[in-house]
């Protein structure tokens, strides 16, 4: 069927060598890092130092996996508890999820499968990554000097006249890492618009493309609400009085309304991109185009621009209006209709293709078992009825995690292993790599699934001790994030290992289709393009020939 | 063609990563429209926050906003209207390639901007500051303010100053960035950097300059005309 559609290959079948001057190597001072205004350098400069929040998070994570391993509150003191769950909410939102897929494959790869020599502002992407760096060094500040403990949502009044924690600092990270990302947005969308190779319609673009379009739409025009709200929530701090400040006749609520005006469609920031990337891995291992690619396509436009209108199923308790919450549950399950949009497809594209088992497909099909029960639990959290019991329940926590790190973390490390070999030109071994995905897999669903259980009995979420009761299933998560744990670390080494020891991987491994494999070397060129290419066909077009040689 | 035949074809103000001068002007474009887009949600949020609580005590509005001299504001008001068109003049002239009076247009434009931040610190925020309208600890009005002491829900007279202070103050910041880049685009005026073929710097700050001018237009009538 694919055959049917697709021409064949304009770009003669070859395999380019290792170059000799590339990306990498061709000047190698710390300045020419530092400042270097190449998306592929910065790129790199992201996926290193989010690597780093990363472990951070995750420190946390495994000490109130331990505090929770018994009903009593004995390893951690309630209050410290409260911040390592804060902190680790605020380290994984902020500089790992919302950055990881579009500042590290997104910068390397938009201006690669675009054809374009770089972003449209090389200048101003390096300076989203210091901006982000200035936030990041202010969260270290923040865990030096004692922590913040409202949660990530910084809900108000906790957060204006309670909390004697380090909120104003928190506010301050939350507004300048945000202009960061709406940076990145903003160079992202004018790239896509205007950099495009002769020839590469809006059409023959990868779904990887259109799914970081809309990502930027969102970026761009729901982050600075946000900002101004943490920026009122400082301000408060400061003056002691404020508008969220019931004490004076203002509405604690209005702040949950700005606040997850922009926090629900940051959840869309931290999946498209995700689902960019199992397209393309998708795609690649089933030897077969997309099936439906213009609604694959524009379902991540409809997420987008109907993911700014359900913020309010996260308010269903919050006293706001019974007509809300209808309106708002019915459009929450509308902007389910286009991700579930996008899974039928990835599924019908593996029927008939030539699937082929490789690392990055294994973390794909994860990604597809993991996100469905995700955006699925999802339905039941946006139906007003259903949320009531289960609203801050960990019900709501293992929904959430299964969505981010079932579906994100297993696209990020689905893209990682994918692109590897194009971003350092060497091939990782593969048996260990697929072994650790299907760790990561098991370890996630151990953590998690449990959770789900617990809360749907009715453990409430943020607390550092609970009922004896739930403790069996407490125990089975904590097992779970132990084994997550390792299968998160044992990448480090071997990706760490394939740059000094692994093979020289060739320009196309997988046999994929796409600029940045036909014509770009591995690793690219310093300028990608020494001609900028022509392109004259359709995206993704396998015949179902293509050879692996890994 | 070679590529030395193609270096030479290059205008030196085109970036390297750019096909043509005429990419690169429609992606600047795009990209400041973005930008202007970007800050139209963030002012949003306050506008917002505004509605809402305007709806909730319409009598401290009408309270808060008697409090406020029209007439000060209404100069303002032409005062950086004014300096909207001065900065249009400086465009105009860019384009014609008149370095002199580009340079003028831009010293006017700097100087009504200090007008109206001077006009609105002397005679808005420290009679304010002095007589007990800022929000918080100070609050307690007196002096010329005596009157809304008796007004009986001082929280919500708090909130309209409070909003009153955060979202003129937001502006006023504003400007004082377009300073800043006003001075720089006056030096590199000086050294003749800006001219026919290359006017986008200042296009895009007058884009800025008008933007912030048209948020003003948008606070005058809601703090000062309210009835
Ligand atoms: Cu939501």
């Amino acid at each position: 069927m694919a055959n049917d559609v697709v021409q064949g290959p304009d770009f003669p079948e070859r395999d380019y060598a290792r170059p000799e001057v590339n990306y990498l190597n061709w000047k190698q001072t710390v300045s020419s890092w530092l400042l270097s205004q190449d998306h592929k350098r910065i790129g790199i400069m992201y996926l290193v130092s989010i690597s780093i929040f990363f472990v951070v998070g995750g420190l946390f994570a495994i000490m109130f996996r331990l505090e929770l391993l018994t009903p009593e509150g004995d390893l951690l003191q309630a209050d410290t508890y409260n911040k390592f769950f804060t902190l680790h909410g605020v380290v994984m939102i902020f500089f790992f999820l919302i950055p990881s897929i579009p500042a590290v494959l997104g910068n390397f790869l938009i201006p690669l499968m675009i054809g374009a020599k770089d972003v449209a502002f090389p200048k101003l992407n390096l300076a989203s990554w210091y901006i982000f760096m200035v936030g990041g060094t202010i969260g270290v500040i923040i865990i030096l000097v004692g922590g913040v403990d409202t949660g990530w949502t910084f809900y108000t009044p906790l957060s204006t006249s309670y909390s004697n924690t380090h909120v104003f600092l928190a506010a301050m990270l939350v507004f300048i890492t945000g202009f960061s990302s709406i940076l990145t947005g903003l160079n992202f969308l004018v790239t896509i618009h205007k950099m495009r190779a002769p020839g590469m319609t809006w059409f023959r673009l990868p779904l990887f493309i259109w799914a970081h379009y809309a990502t930027s739409v969102i970026q761009v025009l729901g982050t600075p609400v946000v900002a101004i709200t943490v920026f009122l929530v400082g301000v408060e701090r400061i003056w002691g009085v404020g508008i969220f400040d019931p004490a004076l006749g203002g509405d604690p609520v209005l702040f949950q309304h700005m606040f997850w005006f922009y926090s629900h469609p940051a959840v869309y920031i931290m999946i498209l991109p995700g689902m960019g990337v199992i397209s393309e891995v998708i795609a690649c291992f089933s030897r077969n185009r997309v099936f439906g690619y213009e609604f694959v396509a524009f379902s991540s436009v409809a997420i987008a621009i109907i993911g700014f209108l359900v913020w309010g199923h996260h308010m269903y308790v919050s006293g706001q209006a019974m007509y809300s919450n209808l309106v708002f549950s019915l459009l929450t399950m509308l902007v389910a209709v286009p991700s579930a949009i996008k899974m039928f497809n990835w599924t019908s594209t593996l029927y008939r293709g030539n699937v082929v088992w490789e690392t990055p497909m294994i973390y794909a099909i994860g990604f597809i078992g993991l996100f469905a029960i995700g955006g699925g639990t999802g339905l039941f959290l946006g139906a007003t009825g259903m949320d009531v019991p289960l609203h801050d329940t960990y019900f709501v926590v293992s929904h959430f995690h299964y969505v981010m790190v079932g579906g994100m973390v297993m696209a990020y490390l689905a893209g990682i292993h994918f692109y590897w070999p194009k971003i350092t030109g060497k091939m990782y071994s593969q048996p260990i790599a697929k072994l650790c995905a299907v760790l990561v897999f098991v370890g996630f669903n151990c953590t998690f699934f449990p959770q789900f259980l617990v809360g749907w009995l009715g453990m409430p979420r943020r607390y550092h001790s609970y009922h004896p009761d739930f403790q069996v299933l407490n125990v089975m998560s904590t097992l779970g994030a132990s084994i997550l744990g390792i299968g998160f670390v044992i990448p480090v080494f071997y990706l760490g290992w394939s740059l000094f020891y692994g093979k020289d991987a060739g320009s196309n491994p997988w046999g994929a289709r796409g600029l940045e494999w036909e014509v770009c070397t591995s690793p690219p060129d310093p300028h990608n393009f020494h001609e900028i290419p022509v392109v004259t066909k359709e995206a993704y077009a396998y015949t179902g020939e293509e050879t692996l040689s890994v | 063609m070679s590529s030395a035949e193609a270096k030479a074809d290059r205008s030196p103000y085109l970036a390297h990563h750019f096909e043509s001068i005429e990419q690169q002007e429609e992606s600047c474009t795009l990209g400041m429209w973005l930008f202007l887009a970007q800050e139209v949600m963030f002012f949003g949020g306050l506008f917002m926050a505004y509605a809402v609580y305007r709806y909730m005590y319409p009598d401290a509005w009408l309270e808060g906003s008697g409090a406020l001299s029209i007439k000060i504001g209404g100069i303002n008001t032409v005062v950086l209207l004014v300096s909207s068109f001065s900065m249009a003049m400086g465009v105009y002239y860019c384009q014609i390639g008149n370095s002199k009076n580009l340079f003028r247009a831009l010293l006017v434009t700097l100087f009504l901007g200090f007008v109206f931040v001077a006009i609105k610190l002397k005679f808005e925020y420290f009679p304010k500051f002095a007589e007990g309208l800022f929000p918080g600890d100070g609050w307690g009005p007196h002096g010329h303010y005596a009157d809304l002491a008796s007004f009986g829900d001082q929280g919500a007279l708090q909130i309209f100053f409070f909003l009153y202070f955060v979202m003129t103050g937001m502006h006023a910041f504003h400007m004082l960035i377009g300073f800043v880049i006003l001075v720089v685009l006056m030096v590199m005026t000086k050294q003749n950097k800006f001219g026919p073929q290359r006017f986008m710097p200042i296009l895009f700050f007058g884009l800025y300059w008008h933007f912030v001018d048209i948020v003003w237009v948008f606070i005058f009538p809601m703090f000062y005309l309210v009835t």
